[in-house]
């Protein structure tokens, strides 16, 4: 036969693009351009660049990744449906059934704690039965998990507006906030690498740092009433939060799915579950692959606060508790990163490395807040 | 044969090796901790008080107040700074030859000995193989050169992703240019002048013009993070730098004039806002520059940004009514003060005087007993202390409004001995009118024996014996009681319910006291309330807790502690805004580091450098594919194209 070498010929992302995909991305413009019509007196100049860069990501985002396409425009619906609901008055969270039932900010939120603990288990059944099927239907509750949780931080940042307009802001703002999207992005990732090494065996142990986060935000609601919208102290009314958070969190979120996924490792390369989970490469693989995209975002994130404490504590380093942190989490990774990269080790060492890294990252994330003071001004316990 | 290792050299190899480097990061996160365990930059007289004498020096040589700035932490720094540099030193020339080489000289018993290899046997295609092998390559991206063999073979070359080489010299640079900027804007300047005897700190508290040379910084310095603090009003060209325990000062290449600072905030009580009013006053400009500094929104001018970070009292007006505890009189006396200034009180032996130390317009406390509640704006307060002639003092607070304490309005008035103390409270019930005059009537009439006939007559006729001599007994006992708690409060009645009754009725008595101690009060308010020309006291329950509340203040004014007591009255607030002067020429190279770091970072992880060769031979071709990161991409990588290759050559 006869074949023709440019039948091989790697395409460029914009010649893979089909009809649907440039429909996306007009949605989100549009959207971009709606919200900006509508909200635009409450953004600076930086604010409205965010809001169009983010269009483009998430375009970019839902391009490279369909699913995430599907999440963001659910997203996007369901928001915009629970926020028809408010007829701009706050007191319809318990009125309207939707948002009674499903859709307000703190409904939204319970659903996604719910979902999360499901999926946990049925990810565990599946594992253990060694079921595709049981293991998609993990994978969807995960998927509906995300959806409500990020529908849930949407309508809580509407919420905080009809509050007062010198009230509201982007909910990543607190603890129970960063806890919310912590876990959302944590399965996020995880989701993500399931697809790419079509290994949802490791849910039921991602699950287990996500759900943990749960136990947490369940907890911080109802002993400490922490799900209580509170405004914003002077310190974080920034621009710079609204990427310096989300930018921190996807450090953290892929550390942590980093360790979970070497506590796998480590049982499997001791001869137990082994038989359930995938290979040994393929888990030093996302060990690596996880810690490589936390590394990268974490490097950004202190960069991005460093930045920011410049604008505002006058200084770009000030050695505070958080900052220090920061750095000793980004040292520790940076050592391991070494050792695999340059030294080529692998195995269980790096995979111990890994699953250490995480008490680090929780102090660095936790412990920082509840233990040492200094100027961070978010979240105390 | 190679030659002998010299010291030098080895030395090299150490510093530069990936353990040594992997060995810093560790120990500089380790040494990192310190310093967020233990806080930093605090008063010394803290750290003694922590640590005690001994430890409190110990921990001062080494620098722990201070880790991040100390000798030792500096050096570990240089030392990465060092090892990053012979690494790059090192590295460098290697990854610029893998960068540009197409490794085009690669041996054909080499390439079969690869770990990935494999050979197409007598590819026919249609049309010239390498002809289809280059489009093939093109169209995968890869870059390639064509090298004829001696043999008459030829191998192409081909490579793909190699920037991933630039990234390890990007991310290196970056450490050692952030590191670089980090040390621009350290205090290490300052360090050498120190050791060169140039340069000490001030440890006084004195006017700033009083501050000698030796602890002056020129408008020259290239660094500083300084601070200053202006009441509304004021102006200054001077700021301070917190070294130690003590200061230097930094003089400014302009003045700063405060007009005006505003907090706002929320309905909550939370601040929501800071701002300061600012004007820079400079020869060099026409006008006064004006504009108002947020936070985060700092004023940037001549390279020194100015940020707001904090804020206190400026010297606010404050006016009290001095109330003196130790006679037994509702008069008082007016007293105006000052925060930061202070004031006296009495005259000879006991003479004090009073330091105002601090006015807080708003206080959000939680007020309710389990702490559950909302925390809530209790208005004004005012600490100050009271010293006596031989400087001991004690420190007082004061708010102005009442409080309301479950659902009753007190009075509070907080001491404490010492600093690291917390503050016992004396709560006076606000009673009906929300005043202190009423307490302090009835507390005249219940300290003065002049009325206690008076009052035990009432309570004698309440008692309504018609026995003369049972009636004379009770009103005396009565006149005892009233003379007892005035004493000594509460102790001195039980001693003399101890001295006057046998255990055994002990606790019916001391009941019984209590009763009649009670019933007395209720006369007492309302003979204060009588001569004040105000109503009568209902006897209802609030009334009986109000009283019963009352004698217990007289009871714990006794040990008050001072007999003066301060009610605030009337402020004039006058409010300093604390800045941040910075000028930090660092910053510029820590941000280029910054930059490179992340590109390096993501060109390390997100470039892949694969090579790809194939050797053309007359009846075969050799395909050879190597990458310096082995992982399960590559190996998917490498079949999926030797796959193809077969496929368009066969
Ligand atoms: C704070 C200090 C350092 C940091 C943050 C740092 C960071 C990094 C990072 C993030 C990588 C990427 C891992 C990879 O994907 O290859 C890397 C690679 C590497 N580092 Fe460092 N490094 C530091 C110091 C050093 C030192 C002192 C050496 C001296 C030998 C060194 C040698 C290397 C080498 C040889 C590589 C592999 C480059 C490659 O193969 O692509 N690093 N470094």
């Amino acid at each position: 036969m006869n074949t023709n070498a440019l039948d091989f010929q790697t395409k460029s992302i914009w010649q893979t693009l089909r009809v649907a995909d440039w429909i996306y991305a007009l949605i989100l413009m549009a959207g971009a351009i709606f919200a900006f019509q509508k909200y635009s007196q409450y953004m600076d100049a930086y604010e409205k660049g965010f809001l169009f860069a983010a269009a483009a990501t998430f375009s970019y985002l839902g391009w490279r990744w369909k699913a995430i396409a599907k999440l963001v425009l659910g997203v996007g619906a369901l928001s915009l449906l629970a926020i028809s609901q408010y007829q701009g008055d706050l007191g319809r969270t318990s009125q309207a059934f939707l948002l009674k039932f499903f859709l307000g900010s703190q409904t939204a939120i319970m659903w996604m704690n719910v979902l999360f603990v499901l999926a946990m288990l049925t990810y565990w059944f599946a594992m253990f039965r060694r079921s595709m099927f049981v293991g998609k239907v993990a994978s969807s509750l995960t998927w509906a998990a995300v959806l409500f949780g990020f529908v849930g931080l949407m309508v809580r940042w509407y919420e905080s507006y009809l509050i007062a307009p010198d009230v509201g802001h982007i909910p990543i703002s607190n603890l129970y906030e960063v806890f919310i999207l912590f876990c959302l992005i944590t399965a996020s990732l995880y989701l993500y690498y399931e697809q790419q090494f079509k290994a949802s065996q490791l849910g039921g142990f991602v699950l287990l740092i996500i759900n943990a986060g749960v136990g947490f935000i369940l907890w911080y609601t109802f002993d400490r009433n922490a799900h209580e919208i509170q405004p914003l102290v002077p310190a974080l009314q920034s621009y710079w939060m609204k990427i310096h958070v989300p930018a921190n969190f996807i450090g953290y979120g892929a550390f942590s799915m980093a360790a979970m996924v070497a506590a796998a490792y480590l049982l499997a390369q001791k001869g137990v579950m082994a038989k359930y989970l995938p290979g040994l490469d393929v888990l030093d693989d996302v060990i690596y692959k996880s810690i490589a995209v936390g590394f990268a975002f974490f490097t950004i994130a202190t960069i991005l606060g460093a930045m920011w404490a410049a604008e505002a504590w006058g200084g770009y380093w000030s050695w505070d508790p958080k900052e220090t942190w920061a750095l000793i989490v980004w040292l520790n990774y940076a050592a391991w990163l070494h050792l695999r990269m340059v030294k080529g080790l692998r195995g269980p060492v790096l995979a111990w490395w890994a699953l250490v890294g995480l008490l680090v990252t929780m102090f660095a994330f936790l412990g920082v807040n509840m233990f040492l003071s200094g100027l961070h001004s978010y979240g105390t316990l | 044969m190679k030659p002998p290792i010299t010291f030098s050299q080895r030395l090299y190899e150490l510093l530069s090796s990936m353990r040594f480097a992997v060995s810093l990061l560790t120990i500089i996160a380790i040494a990192s901790i310190i310093g967020t365990v233990l806080k930093q930059n605090e008063p010394y007289e803290n750290y003694i008080i922590k640590f005690g004498q001994f430890w409190f020096e110990m921990f001062n040589k080494l620098g722990l107040y201070d880790v991040y700035h100390s000798s030792w932490f500096l050096l570990i720094l240089l030392f990465l700074v060092i090892s990053t540099s012979l690494c790059i030193w090192r590295n460098t020339p290697n990854m610029l030859r893998e960068w540009r080489t197409f490794k085009e000289h690669a041996q054909e018993k080499s390439l079969r000995a690869f770990s990935h290899q494999s050979s197409i046997a007598n590819p026919n295609p249609s049309g010239d193989v390498q002809q289809k092998i280059s489009q093939y390559l093109i169209g995968q991206g890869y870059a390639f050169k064509v090298q004829p063999q001696e043999s008459g073979d030829t191998l192409i070359a081909a490579k793909m992703g190699t920037h991933q080489r630039l990234g390890y010299i990007l991310t290196h640079a970056a450490i050692v240019i952030i590191c670089f900027g980090g040390l621009l804007d350290g205090n290490l300047p300052f360090k050498v002048q120190e050791l060169l005897g140039n340069k000490r700190i001030e440890v006084l508290d004195i006017p700033a013009s009083q501050v000698p040379e030796i602890s002056r910084l020129k408008e020259s310095n290239l660094s500083y993070r300084a601070n200053m603090t202006l009441p509304e009003g004021a102006s200054s060209n001077v700021a301070f730098l917190r070294v130690r325990d003590g200061y230097l000062l930094q003089e400014l290449p302009f003045r700063v004039a405060l007009l005006d600072f505003r907090i706002q905030h929320y309905p909550t009580g939370q601040p929501k806002s800071f701002e300061s009013d600012v004007e820079i006053i400079d020869p060099e400009l026409k006008a006064p520059l004006r504009q108002t500094i947020r936070v985060n929104h700092p004023l940037i001018y001549k390279g020194v940004a100015i940020y707001q970070s904090d804020f206190q009292d400026g010297g606010s007006g404050l006016d009290f009514k001095v109330w003196n505890l130790s006679q037994a009189e509702a008069s008082s006396v007016d007293l105006k003060g000052q925060v930061f200034k202070k004031g006296t009180l009495g005259e000879g032996a006991g003479k004090l005087t009073v330091e105002f130390n601090e006015f807080r317009k708003f206080n959000i406390i939680n007020l309710s007993p389990d702490g559950k509640g909302k925390p809530q704006n209790v208005g004004p307060n005012t600490t100050y202390k009271l010293r006596n002639a031989s400087g001991q003092a004690r420190e007082f607070v004061t708010y102005m409004q009442p409080l309301n304490i479950d659902g009753k309005a007190y009075f509070v008035f907080g001491v404490r001995d010492t600093v690291q103390d917390d503050f016992k409270y004396l709560r006076i019930p606000a009673g009906p009118d929300m005043e202190l005059e009423g307490f302090m009537r009835f507390r005249a009439v219940m300290l003065n024996p002049e009325y206690y006939p008076q009052i035990a007559r009432r309570l004698g006729d309440a008692a309504m014996t018609k026995d003369s001599q049972l009636r004379q007994q009770f009103e005396q006992g009565a006149q005892q009681l009233l003379k007892a708690f005035a004493e000594g409060g509460y102790t001195k009645l039980a001693k003399t319910i101890e001295a006057a009754v046998p255990e055994a009725q002990r606790d019916k008595a001391a009941e019984a006291y209590v009763k009649m101690l009670h019933a007395a009060a209720y006369t007492a308010y309302n003979i204060s309330q009588k001569q004040a020309g105000k109503r009568e006291l209902a006897t209802t329950q609030e009334n009986q807790i109000m009283l019963q509340d009352s004698l217990n203040a007289m009871n714990d004014m006794m040990f008050y502690g001072t007999p003066y007591l301060l009610q605030l009255r009337d402020f004039q607030q006058l409010e300093a805004s604390g800045f941040q002067l910075t000028k930090s020429p660092g910053q510029f190279w820590v941000y280029l580091g910054s930059v490179l770091l992340v590109l390096g970072v993501f060109a390390m992880f997100y470039i892949r450098e694969r090579r790809l060769w194939l050797l053309i031979k007359a009846n075969e071709v050799l395909v050879a594919m190597s990458s310096n990161r082995k992982n399960m991409d590559f190996e998917r990588e490498f079949n999926r194209t030797q796959q193809q290759l077969r496929q368009l050559l066969t």
